[in-house]
């Protein structure tokens, strides 16, 4: 037997997470993974990823990379690199951004938040704490060092360990150890503080479901982990079940249905564009982002139902009625709560609409499927107190 | 009845000239939830090494192969509605295919029960 298909991510000597040993100890089966060793599974994906839906999991997402601008200016600055509105966004407030090139490819996607002037960190009110990927955080540093003045500060935090406690008995389970994070809403953050140590705590995550991450000093992240575990809802969570929770939900993945090569609009990624940004311009790309948006893009991200029951993964081909490749598979694999194969991929435009039927080819051999509108699961984060 | 195994983790269950294979519980352990198998059908000929059979995992998609030659006499049809069987019984009711053999003389490189928890020990 071989694998046929693998874990891309570099293996040049990983490095240990803060909770390294902590997933050891309950089974956690590590595996290399942007630069660090991760748990890719403990009792197996299909039952992490089912109890998730049902209850809590409990991902270590620590290799994510965790930055903070600040100084005068810093949301215009940003606004240079990323097409979100952040020159309006609230104190508290976070949303989902992209790191846009010169062409209009992305170098990243990354969630953003304003920092209120009580938050974990120590920094004044109107600073940034950004969430980026864990695999390409050092190439992010980069492109953000090169082009942000040197009057805009960036603190990379990498003493900081980052928790997502995701599932719809999320809520009840850290306002148990956290009191007052049940009042947070999907896309709101804050500081709390949990046996004297600082949370930064926000409701969001990407996995559909309602949940919270949770940034907190490495030094207290192996006992604040074993006071969540203690907890009747939450069982650990590895990246194998993180994965297909995600291509559920609709939500793409970079390095994979993202990259340098695809735009915005291509991505199906539309609504990172706030309004103002949309009419003023003035990021990476404007000028072919926002004429795809006007004419579309030749080619867009669509979710897939592939009829039987065998996956088509990543790398298989569309292919038209000549057996020609005209786009591909960027994500696929067993959906557990599904039930089914399902996938992304990007497909000529005239391809993307619902119930449209298209065929793909994976090692000599033809699927059907069915261009289906994402996500394959409802997303159920909570918007409203109550 | 002797059984044979492969480094490459398949089981083979010899009775007469008829081979059953499957892989291993090491192997089903390797690779989580199995959610398909496609195995082969019934008179296509296999040399030893050639591809016979893929295993999907939720994550990841592995092929198997005959681990000697032979003619396929019959294929697992309860895989296709149940293919978690591997998981639950690799090596019993989750076998992948019965293989006529061809050049019977290719068992003896192959590893008996206690050389092969002897191998996976050292993995």
């Amino acid at each position: 037997m071989s694998e046929l298909v693998q874990d891309n991510s570099e293996e040049t000597g990983p490095q240990q997470l803060p909770l390294d040993s902590w997933h050891r100890e309950r089974g956690g089966r590590m595996v290399p993974f942007a630069g660090y060793e991760m748990p890719v599974q403990y009792e197996g994906i299909m039952a992490e990823h089912l109890w998730t839906r049902e209850h809590a999991g409990l991902f270590d997402v620590s290799h994510m990379g965790q930055l903070l601008f600040s100084g005068e200016g810093v949301d215009v600055a940003l606004e240079s690199l990323l097409p979100g509105e952040l020159q309006k966004l609230g104190e508290g407030r976070m949303r989902y951004s992209l790191l846009l090139a010169e062409n209009g490819g992305i170098h990243d996607d990354l969630m953003v938040t304003r920092l209120p002037a009580n938050n974990a960190f120590e920094e004044d009110a109107g600073a940034f704490y950004m969430v980026v990927n864990g695999a390409t955080k050092w190439d992010d540093l980069g492109v953000l060092r090169e082009n942000l003045s040197d009057d805009i500060r960036i603190a990379h935090l990498d003493e900081q360990a980052l928790l997502a406690l995701q599932g719809p008995e999320a809520v009840t389970a850290l306002e148990r150890l956290v009191p007052g994070v049940a009042d947070l809403v999907f896309m709101t953050a804050g500081a709390f503080d949990w046996q004297g140590n600082p949370l930064w705590v926000s409701r969001s995550g990407y996995t559909g479901e309602d949940g919270f991450e949770i940034s907190l000093p490495a030094d207290c992240a192996v006992a604040f982990a074993d006071a969540l575990l203690e907890q009747a809802e939450v069982k650990p969570i590895g990246l194998g079940a993180r994965d297909s929770l995600r291509l559920e939900a609709g939500l793409p993945l970079y390095g994979h249905d993202i990259d340098l090569e695809t735009t915005p609009i291509a991505a199906d990624l539309g609504f990172a564009l706030s309004k103002r940004r949309r009419e003023e311009g003035g990021f990476p790309g404007a000028e072919r982002i926002l004429m795809e948006r006007e004419q579309g893009s030749v080619s867009k991200r669509v979710g897939l139902t592939i009829e039987g029951r065998q996956p088509v993964r990543e790398g298989a081909m569309v292919v038209d009625a000549d057996g020609s490749e005209v786009g591909k598979v960027t994500s696929g694999g067993f959906a557990p709560s599904v039930g089914a194969p399902i996938g992304m991929a990007y497909v000529p435009t005239a391809l993307a609409a619902p119930g449209t039927e298209i065929t793909l080819a994976q090692r000599g051999k033809i699927h059907r499927a069915t261009v289906t509108p994402m996500p394959f699961i409802p997303h159920r984060y909570v918007r409203k107190k109550g | 009845m002797s059984r044979y195994f492969t480094e490459d983790h398949e089981w083979i269950e010899v009775e007469n000239q008829t081979a059953t294979v499957g892989i291993t519980d090491y192997a089903q352990e390797q690779l989580g939830d199995i959610v398909f198998v496609e195995v082969p059908e019934a008179g296509r000929e296999f040399a030893r090494g050639d591809e016979a059979a893929v295993v999907e995992s939720v994550k990841a998609a592995s092929d198997v192969y005959a681990p000697v030659s032979g003619v396929v006499t019959e294929a697992n049809e309860a895989l296709g509605d149940d293919p978690a069987l591997v998981n639950s019984d690799p090596e019993g009711e989750g076998w992948f295919f019965k293989l006529s053999l061809t050049h019977p003389d290719q068992l003896e490189g192959l590893m008996d029960e206690t050389k092969y928890k002897d191998f996976v020990s050292k993995l």
